[in-house]
């Protein structure tokens, strides 16, 4: 036997595991408005420093500040917070479902909902999205009916991918929003793909994919950022590092030697590392990004400083391997609240207003999910019809499907 | 009608399709400038442009992925993988990606791409430019995987494959890019010029996928095969004094079955024949469906002939591929007992 005793050999653990005191005391984090906004076009080799600081706009005291401020109309923000209190109180509600078997699994983004919230709004309708699988914000965004969405993750008769596919693992073509996968990061370098289709016609619309941090270390992961590169493809290529890969911390990844913004300088492309908790700074840097790629500038990857605030999945109990009180000590604070406090600052919301919208979309969201209920669950009601598992694995059904189909009796 | 061997033949089918539909591009590694390793994309970049016919980082993974993403962008890409032994960094691509994304989004999005790659021994590739993987691919649902033999299938399977809203990989026997190859090595090199299937018409036709063909018609026995092995099965075939029906396949999956069992419900003998490694190969699969459908119009035992379970071996390339003498052994064995 072999004394593992090698002092050169770093096997990395997270700051804290289950019992010990979070605290997040010496994270980096310039304060809100630090941050200079280059020009679009700006050259990537004028950049490295936007790697490793982090853009933020809404300081401690709930204001907007400095050059990155988007200047959002109150419209604009209230839509945000809406849409982001839509999408934690669908979690919740289908978290909740799924505890009572009413579907097979679930994935919360708690604690992200600023990410998808904030790029979709930032992105035109246009746009292809190439997600991976904690951005429902996008769908809830681009207006999906929720409705669509229960169907789908209840695997009912009215799922638009008829009972194929995992709960949230959506397709929603209407909206430009990609099929996911569940095999980590295969759909970045295919967002490249469409975005050099783009170009390739002569038109305007762009792409955007996302990945967590977990999976950079993905070979997918490096596809995209050369090919984006090596194209000049028009898509933002944009990193969710909520710090956890199921039990896993960032510094599997490799977090603990470099920024993941800064994975973007080493291909020659900006790499900006955002507050993703910061509604505002997300729209900001996803817009300057858009712009750039509709100008002909290319790619840009993002960092998203976040916290997966729930569990991996409805599959792992994040007291297992973390603090249960990590969250509160996130020293970034929560997106929702922080949308929300600045709203109030500005006079253009109130405890009340936030109160009454929480009632309003929980009212929402428990009728449409008893409409989808009556359109059928895993275990019961209606189904896609059985005979439709044998459709769509080519354009056309071939003999040998026909049969198999016939032999099942379907 | 002009002849043309088998890489005249990829190349004008590329041609035809790029001068037709502005969707389809053509990309891989060393495609563009070059032409490719084996030149089947020559002269295609400077006809159609650097836009349409271009080089790629190496990254086959890469490559699908971008080829999978353009044809959800309304284009129909076709892609080359250098050698087919360089296609397992794409495997995920192609299996979980390609093969599934009309599948798993309910119809909704599909990859109408085409992968074109070379694969097969016979040119002193060594273990890494010799495999013959299809047999990794016909076990996946969602993707068609073709091996034409000749240059007149080829280039109507690459334009049925181009024109395809499915994605299909189109295995192509490097061994017969430049004339048909009998087996023995130390034979003089045959010319497409003096064979029937090097004539090949300059603009567009199509062959089915999914049909197989007929290559010689016989009473006493069925060879099954597909790629470099028609031709050492035919010339097995003329060698053995029996009356030997040969049949290439030509699209492994979707399967002709029928046009199989047919022949040999009727021959009531078969061999199967590929250069592939045996176990697990796609002729486990012909077997199987053979006896399904003929079992009781057997005769003798099915034979299979295939490449040695093992890695394709530099220096002993002719004793791994299973030339003539194998195949005539498992003719006897199957007419004699």
């Amino acid at each position: 036997m072999v004394p593992s005793s090698g002092k050169n050999l770093n096997v990395p653990a997270p700051r804290h595991r289950p019992g010990e005191e979070p605290e997040f005391d010496d994270l980096d984090i310039p304060n809100a408005g630090a941050v200079a906004r280059p020009d679009i076009l700006t050259d990537p080799k004028e950049m490295f420093t936007y790697a490793n600081t982090m853009i933020r706009v809404l300081n401690m005291k709930n204001k907007a500040v400095g050059e990155w401020d988007p200047k959002l109309s109150p419209d604009e923000m209230r839509k945000g917070l809406t849409d982001m209190l839509t999408t934690r109180i669908y979690d919740d509600r289908m978290q909740n479902m799924q505890r009572v078997g009413k579907m097979s699994f679930y994935m919360k983004s708690r604690g992200e909902e600023a990410v998808a919230v904030a790029q979709a709004m930032a992105l035109d309708k246009k746009d292809m999205l190439f997600p991976s699988y904690r951005q429902q914000g996008l769908l809830i965004s681009r207006g999906r009916d929720l409705l669509d969405m229960m169907n789908h993750c209840l695997s009912n008769s009215r799922d638009n991918c008829k009972g194929r596919q995992l709960p949230i693992m959506y397709t929603w073509k209407e909206g430009n929003f990609f099929s996911i996968s569940g095999n980590l990061g295969t759909q970045f370098c295919q967002a490249v793909g469409w975005a050099v289709a783009s170009a390739y016609k002569g038109e305007d619309a762009i792409a955007a994919t996302w990945v967590g941090e977990g999976t950079t270390a993905e070979s997918d992961f490096h596809h995209g950022m050369t090919f984006a590169a090596v194209y000049n493809a028009p898509v933002l290529l944009n990193v969710v590092n909520n710090q956890w890969a199921i039990s896993s911390f960032q510094g599997f990844a490799g977090g603990e030697r470099a920024t993941f913004a800064s994975r973007g300088i080493g291909y020659g492309m900006p790499g900006l590392r955002v507050d993703g908790n910061d509604f505002l700074a997300v729209y900001a840097a996803t817009k300057w990004a858009a712009e750039r790629a509709r100008s002909g500038g290319g790619p840009t990857m993002i960092e998203h400083f976040t916290y997966r605030a729930g569990g991996h999945s409805t599959s792992d109990d994040p007291a297992k391997y973390r603090p249960e009180d990590e969250p509160e000590a996130w020293p970034l604070g929560d997106p929702v609240e922080r949308l929300k406090n600045h709203l109030i600052e500005i006079g253009e919301w109130s405890d009340e207003r936030h109160d009454q919208a929480i009632k309003d979309i929980t009212a929402m969201v428990t009728k449409k999910y008893k409409e989808a209920e009556s359109y059928g669950t895993l275990n019961s009601g209606a189904r896609p019809e059985v005979s439709s598992m044998f459709e769509d694995v080519f354009k056309e059904m071939p003999d040998n499907l026909r049969r198999q189909r016939q032999q099942l009796g379907v | 009608m002009p002849k043309m061997n088998m890489v005249q033949a990829i190349n004008s089918a590329q041609d035809v399709m790029l001068e037709k539909d502005s969707s389809v591009v053509v990309f891989g590694e060393d495609v563009g400038y070059f032409g490719g390793v084996f030149n089947c994309t020559e002269g295609l970049q400077k006809k159609y442009g650097i836009q349409r016919v271009f080089d790629t980082p190496i990254a086959e993974g890469g490559i699908i992925a971008l080829a999978i993403g353009m044809g959800v962008n309304e284009m129909r890409p076709v892609t080359e993988i250098q050698f087919s032994d360089y296609i397992y960094p794409a495997f995920d691509q192609i299996v979980s990606e390609a093969a599934r994304l009309r599948y798993r989004s309910g119809g909704e999005y599909w990859a109408p791409i085409t992968i074109r790659t070379p694969c097969g021994g016979g040119i002193r590739g060594g273990q890494t430019h010799s495999q013959s993987p299809e047999g990794i691919f016909t076990h996946v649902s969602g993707i068609k995987t073709i091996m034409p033999s000749n240059p007149y299938d080829a280039k109507g399977l690459l334009i049925s494959a181009i024109e395809d809203d499915d994605p299909t990989i189109f295995f192509e026997p490097k061994r017969l890019y430049n004339g048909p190859f009998y087996g023995d090595p130390k034979a003089q090199a045959q010319s497409w010029d003096n064979h029937a299937k090097g004539d090949v018409p300059e603009g567009h036709y199509t062959i089915p996928i999914g049909k197989a063909e007929t290559m010689r018609a016989g009473n006493d026995l069925t060879i099954v095969t597909y790629g470099t092995m028609v031709h050492v099965s035919l010339a097995a075939a003329e060698l053995s004094g029996y009356d030997v029906e040969v049949i290439d396949l030509r699209t492994l999956t979707p399967l002709d079955i029928d046009h199989i069992a047919s022949s040999v419900c009727r021959t009531g003998r078969c061999v199967v024949v590929h250069e592939a490694t045996k176990t697990g190969g796609f002729g486990a699969e012909i077997l199987s469906q053979i006896q399904e459908s003929c079992f009781w119009k057997l005769e003798s035992p099915i034979q299979r002939v295939a490449g040695w379970d093992i890695p394709y071996p530099h220096a002993f390339e002719w004793e791994y591929f299973p030339g003539q003498e194998r195949v005539l052994d498992a003719i006897k064995k199957v007419m004699e007992g």
